[in-house]
């Protein structure tokens, strides 16, 4: 089943997520001009995304809080079912599959979060922490066997291995992010979803973790799907960047291609709002309004309402994401139709 | 003759087992209108200078010495009234989290004239006329219908808008933003940044920006107090500190930035982690994480001394200032 | 593995729990005596002079002894004898024994109940949820000793006093287990709602736990603090149910009394001038719930992380 020779590792199709914000009927139930309705609110967290990891590419994901990148990460990985549309690994489908048809993708999908002080069991030592995954998945290993596994990874991230009795409480913030990698890499996996790994720790400690981060990617050929908010990490880690903005793809492009020419108007705020060494003032795109709640979205451009180039037919109708001449794909009417370039 | 002078402060914290010094000897002048940014990681003791400058250190905390001079009086000489009264009107504050600073239970309108009513004999109508001028003045719209509204119908960005707002409402003549912008979205954080940076400058008030973001602190300040592990390490022109920086931590830092580095290369890390401030190492406190370290290092806390244009704390500057110009000349 | 467990104790030792206790003379001291209690009811039969369940030992003539600092105290009954010339101490020792024994066995039962529905609810969540707390809400409607004594009352008049007397002791634990279980079943079912929502029990499957181990090995090792606090006012409550239920004759025979069956028993004598048969093992219960909702009250400011992180 499995093509080894597709350059896609992950394929996204169409893929859509909504979360009903009235559950139980007596919340649907609503009264408003002297009529009771029965109205159900949902959120809009990914809607009609599609896109593709390549093997061996760290993937990026940026966009501002609520922009649905956590929730693209959570889906791929799983951990919630889409509302509509696909998840392929190596071109098997798999949001469909059950617990156990989805056990061998388990071991070949991990995933990094953003909190080390709540990915971490804090009744469970590091020893207890990493070993367990290994365990589960190789019953009829020693327990020697599998500490050493565990002591090759914890070696492999930077954690003295004599530590592994200590709980996490005992450790810094930055050293619990390792420990956290540490057990994804015990599932030797090809594919590594990280949701905001460094956006908890401090700035010196990111440089760490985000070079411990790249080390495993060199040595054991991972995939990456990295969330983050922050584009100078983004300009610095991946091959390609996705840029979200209410849920859906705005901008598809090389990492160098997106950073020297940002076609869609939102992606280019985005990058000059982000403080520089260099500045002595801040020097950004003013965007109007504010963000927009995700919940009964309008049909037009998500991001109309605080577009300086947003006219009649951005408000009606929702921008197909469409390829450029660089190999750049942006979902914008006024990009399409020339008004910018 | 400056505004606020901090001399020599300390401030410790008594814990169950020992007593920690989170504050080791602490000193800088600010100017009238002046900009000044601290920068530091978590546990570096940013937060708590700007705390302890307004008196506002809770239990275990308290300042074991040292005097802070605001305006020519000694904040630490002053009874709680009187500091009650600098506090909110003289000196403003502002929070990180713009979602838990400002009550819940009470309208954005209430709780300004709640503010300015602590402060001045004025009547609620007059109040609610000033608070109007100062929303206007951070640029929120429809201010008059915003007074009823509650902060959980406004967003984040605009709810930081508003605490801004409360700050300015009694015209102080120091705001200090701890944070202000961590918990924002890129694009508000930019655009709360420039409004913040446009009022100090149009009403000549001084800012202490406390931040973890050296980014920001280029973009906003004048001088900048680079802290490690309770201690000022670097002080200087902000300009300088960040083109040309001279204490191994500051480099460091700057550094670690993936501005800094070739992408895809490994970034230039600072090995190690900030000591906890009960587990300080002997001599310089950097001294574990440090490349250049030598045997004085471990041993000797370094002076706090001018050099070339800033004030640095560290043993071996003047070598480090050679091999890099050395350097600089080679590359 | 000694330095282990040396390390472990040395943690333990350094615990704020630990800290805290050694710094509060109130649950220093209610711990003292619930410590107490327990070793004088464990090694009851070595420390009672008599044995009360053994009708050799109680002679009639002995009947309604007063306690010994009292005119015509025998010094061998120090705390007096009962209507049946029982000798009271040693009864209170082993009354005592008997409710605290019925007291931990029906909250152990309760957490079982209640721990296993609230893991499953919470975690579950969706229709499991709703129909496993309506339940909870329907059993919480009736008052724990209304059902007992509608079942208590109707086995007894199924079964005859006799067998009932036997088997009363595991329908006291039975019943006021039962008739309990929400009371965890709710609790843990909120921590679980709100353990679940941290990154670790997603950490957890994405590693490809299944739920039963995650239930068990993740999230009810972070629940255990409020199962903990609960669990101690819960002991105290079936005491008390308990004492309620054999003071009504529902409880524990006249034969094999329990604290409740001895306060029950005496209360025909109080306005005789007999008021110890009743008050003195009605102090010693006063006492003993006193001092588990004390230790209770402490363990719940302790393990409140609200109360001390802040």
């Amino acid at each position: 089943m499995v093509d080894s020779i597709a350059p896609d590792l992950i394929e996204v199709k169409n893929l859509e997520k909504r979360f009903a914000l009235d559950e139980g009927f007596l919340e649907t139930v609503k009264f408003r001009g002297g009529k009771i309705l029965r109205e159900k609110r949902e959120v809009h967290a990914v809607n009609n995304v599609s896109l593709n990891i390549v093997r061996g590419e760290a993937l990026c994901v940026v966009g501002e809080s609520g922009c649905g990148k956590s929730t693209l990460a959570r889906l791929v990985v799983g951990l919630l079912k889409p509302s509509a549309g696909q998840v392929l690994y190596g071109g098997t489908r798999i949001d469909n599959l059950s617990a156990k048809d989805m056990l061998p993708y388990r071991r070949k999908m991990q995933m990094i979060f953003q909190n080390p002080y709540a990915s971490l069991n804090a009744r469970m030592s590091i020893e207890q922490a990493l070993m367990e995954p290994v365990k589960v998945h190789n019953p009829r290993l020693s327990r020697a066997e599998i500490f050493d596994k565990v002591a090759e990874v914890m070696q492999a991230v930077g954690v003295d291995p004599s530590w592994a009795k200590r709980y996490p409480h005992e450790f810094s913030g930055g050293q619990r992010q390792r420990i956290a990698i540490a057990r994804a890499l015990t599932m030797d996996p090809e594919f590594v979803i990280a949701d905001e790994p460094i956006s908890a720790l401090d700035v010196s400690i990111q440089a760490q973790v985000l070079n411990l981060m790249l080390e495993a990617k060199d040595q054991r050929g991972l995939t990456y799907l990295f969330i983050t908010h922050d584009l100078s990490v983004v300009q610095h880690f991946g091959t390609r960047v996705a840029v979200f903005y209410l849920g859906s793809l705005c901008e598809l492009a090389d990492t160098k291609t997106l950073f020297d020419t940002p076609k869609h108007p939102y992606t280019q705020a985005l990058l000059s709002a982000v403080p520089k060494l260099s500045d002595e003032a801040p020097s950004h795109i003013r965007l109007k309004g504010e963000i927009p709640t995700p919940i009964n979205l309008p049909p037009g451009c998500p991001f109309e309402s605080r577009c300086v180039h947003a006219n009649a037919r951005c408000l009606a109708e929702h921008p197909a994401p469409l390829q450029k001449p660089d190999g750049a794909i942006v979902a914008c009417h006024a990009v399409e139709e020339g008004r910018i370039d | 003759m400056s505004l606020l002078s901090v001399r020599d402060l300390v401030v410790k914290f008594a814990m169950r087992h020992q007593t920690l010094t989170a504050l080791d000897h602490i000193s800088f002048e600010l100017a009238q209108g002046e900009r000044l940014g601290i920068v530091g990681e978590s546990g570096a003791g940013k937060s708590i200078t700007g705390f302890a400058i307004l008196n506002l250190l809770s239990q275990p905390g308290f300042i074991a010495g040292g005097k802070i001079m605001f305006d020519g009086k000694d904040m630490a000489a002053l009874s709680s009234e009187e500091i009650r009264l600098i506090r909110g009107d003289r000196i403003a504050m502002i929070f990180q989290d713009p979602m838990v600073t400002l009550n819940p239970v009470l309208t954005i309108g209430e709780q300004m004239v709640e503010t300015l009513q602590a402060h001045r004999n004025i009547s609620r109508s007059d109040a609610e006329k000033i608070a109007i001028v100062k929303l206007r003045e951070v640029y929120i719209p429809a201010p008059e219908e915003r007074l009823s509204q509650y902060p959980h119908e406004l967003s984040g960005g605009m709810r930081q808008r508003i605490i801004i707002a409360i700050a300015l409402l009694l015209d102080p003549q120091l705001i200090i933003a701890d944070e202000p912008t961590t918990a924002l979205d890129v694009t508000i954080q930019a655009d709360i940044m420039e409004l913040l940076l446009e009022l100090c400058q149009n009403n000549k008030v001084s800012l202490i920006l406390i931040t973890h973001d050296l980014g920001v602190v280029s973009q906003m300040t004048e001088r900048t107090l680079v802290m490690y592990a309770g201690k000022i390490i670097e002080s200087g022109k902000t300009r300088e500190i960040v083109n040309d920086p001279q204490h191994p931590y500051t480099q460091g830092l700057i550094n670690a930035l993936p501005q800094q580095t070739v992408a895809g290369h490994r970034l230039k890390q600072i090995p190690g982690n900030m000591p906890g401030l009960g587990s300080l190492p002997p001599g310089c406190a950097f001294h574990p994480r440090c490349d250049f370290a030598t045997d004085i290092c471990k041993k000797s806390v370094p002076e706090f001394v001018s050099f070339a244009d800033v004030k640095v704390a560290c043993h071996e500057v003047a070598r480090l200032h050679k091999t890099k110009k050395a350097e600089a000349k080679d590359g | 593995m000694s330095t282990d467990t040396l390390s472990r104790w040395a943690r333990f030792k350094s615990s704020n729990l630990v800290h805290d206790f050694i710094h509060n003379k109130v649950a220093m001291v209610s711990f003292l005596i619930f410590a107490a209690f327990v070793i004088a009811t464990v090694f009851a039969p070595l420390i009672a002079p008599f044995d009360p369940y053994d009708p050799l030992q109680i002679n009639i003539m002995n009947s309604e002894l007063p306690p010994s600092w009292q005119d015509g105290a025998d010094p061998q009954f120090v705390l007096g004898t009962d209507d049946q010339g029982r000798d009271l101490w040693s009864a209170i020792l082993y009354g005592t024994r008997i409710s605290l024994i019925i007291g931990i066995c029906a909250v152990a039962l309760q957490a079982f109940l209640g721990i296993t529905i609230g893991l499953l609810a919470g975690y579950v969540g969706g229709r499991t949820d709703s129909i496993l707390m309506r339940i909870a809400d329907i059993q919480l409607s009736f008052s724990t000793l209304m059902v007992a004594i509608i079942v208590l009352a109707v086995t007894k008049a199924l079964f005859g006093t006799q067998s009932f007397n036997e088997y009363a002791l595991f329908m006291l634990v039975l019943v006021i287990g039962i008739a309990e279980w929400p009371q965890y079943a709710r609790t843990v079912r909120a921590t679980v709602l709100a353990e679940k929502k941290k990154e670790y029990v997603d950490a957890a499957k994405v590693l490809g736990f299944g739920p039963i181990r995650i239930m068990l090995r993740h999230i009810l090792p972070n629940s255990v603090s409020p199962i903990f606090v609960i669990s101690t006012v819960q002991v105290a409550n079936a005491i008390i149910s308990e004492a309620s239920l054999s003071f009504l004759g529902l409880g524990m025979p006249v034969s094999q009394p329990s604290l409740g069956s001895l306060i029950a028993s005496g209360q025909d004598y109080i306005f005789s001038g007999s008021w110890w048969i009743t008050a003195i093992p009605g102090f010693f219960l006063v006492l003993l719930v006193l001092v588990i909702n004390l230790l209770g009250d402490w363990l719940r400011d302790v393990l409140n992380p609200k109360l001390y992180k802040g």
